[in-house]
């Protein structure tokens, strides 16, 4: 019979869709990524030109840099017929919103944020908040301690009622998915409030 | 280290004997839009007749993608910007050499329940 299945194991491609892992830098992203990830998380690197957008520059001068902005990523299969992917923007870089189509066609986000450093998270929520792109906040342990509740957290960060706030460990694969089911259990609800 | 292993392995590039764009003759653009980081691509099997024969990077990415792969995979398996393996994909579409499936259409204004439950499901099983 071995010949027999191979009409029927023709590779259909799968649907794929995505969810962005955010937050400031060495919050535990690729960590995160790496947790729920059926793969190594993988790294793709894109080299960008930036014009007038040197806010380290002292000078005042304008000039353009010449800068690269990486991207970890990890694969969750759902079913044959989809693939959901993580992208984790690793490092201490200030232009991964510039990524072109990073933030197109994305379900949704996780923004995590370091309960020793939540300020280093603000640009993400910003960046989420504007697009209208909805998001959960993760808030990431080190050594799996939280010294503070999610309403502590969320006070902090100043955010609205309606964007859930989890404690979680990132390099827990059950806190992982826990974060990601409730993004996914958010958007459910909005989903269903909207129809 | 020496001195000279220092000054090899502190270039990240080190080891890549092409210039990336040198890869696209010089382009920086695709000439179309097909290629997101989650867009699925699959080589064409039997390749078309009278397909022009591919250059090695083509048959580099010929190769991984003889089962579907997404762009950004593809990119990081072959350590190129997701740019340039854009526009070899292009230039690989345009042959007749691949196929591309788009990304799932997520709109924001209407989702997609029916998604949105079995990405739930599958997480469950995690």
């Amino acid at each position: 019979m071995a010949g027999s299945d191979t009409t029927v194991e023709t590779i259909a491609p799968p649907d794929t869709v995505k969810i962005l892992i955010a937050g400031g830098f060495g919050v535990g992203k690729t960590t995160m990524v790496g947790s729920v990830s059926e793969i190594a998380p993988l790294r793709t690197e894109e080299p960008l030109t930036v014009a007038g957008l040197g806010i380290d520059d002292l000078n005042g001068i304008e000039q353009k840099q010449a800068t690269t902005v990486a991207l970890d990523f990890g694969r969750i299969t759902i079913s044959r017929e989809l693939v959901l992917y993580l992208f984790g923007t690793p490092g201490q870089q200030r232009f991964w919103f510039m990524w072109n189509d990073l933030a197109i066609g994305a379900l949704g986000a996780v923004v995590l944020v370091d309960v020793r450093r939540p300020d280093s998270s603000f640009a993400a929520i910003d960046f989420f908040e504007r697009r209208g792109i909805p998001f959960v906040v993760g808030v990431n342990g080190f050594y799996g301690e939280h010294p503070y509740p999610a309403e502590d957290i969320r006070d902090a960060l100043a955010l609205p009622a309606d964007v859930r706030v989890l404690l979680c460990d990132a390099r827990d694969r059950e806190s992982c998915r826990d974060v990601l089911i409730a993004l996914i259990d958010q958007l459910i609800a909005d989903a269903r409030r909207a129809s | 280290m020496s001195a000279l292993a220092r000054e090899v392995g502190s270039d990240d590039t080190a080891g890549r004997l092409v210039r990336p764009f040198t890869l696209t003759g010089g382009r920086t653009r695709p000439s179309r839009t097909d290629f997101t980081l989650i867009t699925t691509v699959t080589a064409v099997d039997p390749p078309p007749e009278r397909a022009p024969r591919p250059q090695p990077e083509q048959t580099r990415i010929l190769r991984r993608c003889a089962r579907p792969i997404a762009v950004a995979e593809l990119a990081a398996h072959l350590d190129l910007p997701v740019s340039v393996v854009a526009i070899m994909l292009c230039d690989l579409l345009e042959a007749g050499l691949i196929t591309v499936h788009p990304p799932h259409p997520v709109t924001p204004r209407t989702p997609d329940l029916d998604l949105l439950q079995k990405v739930r499901d599958g997480l469950g099983r995690l």
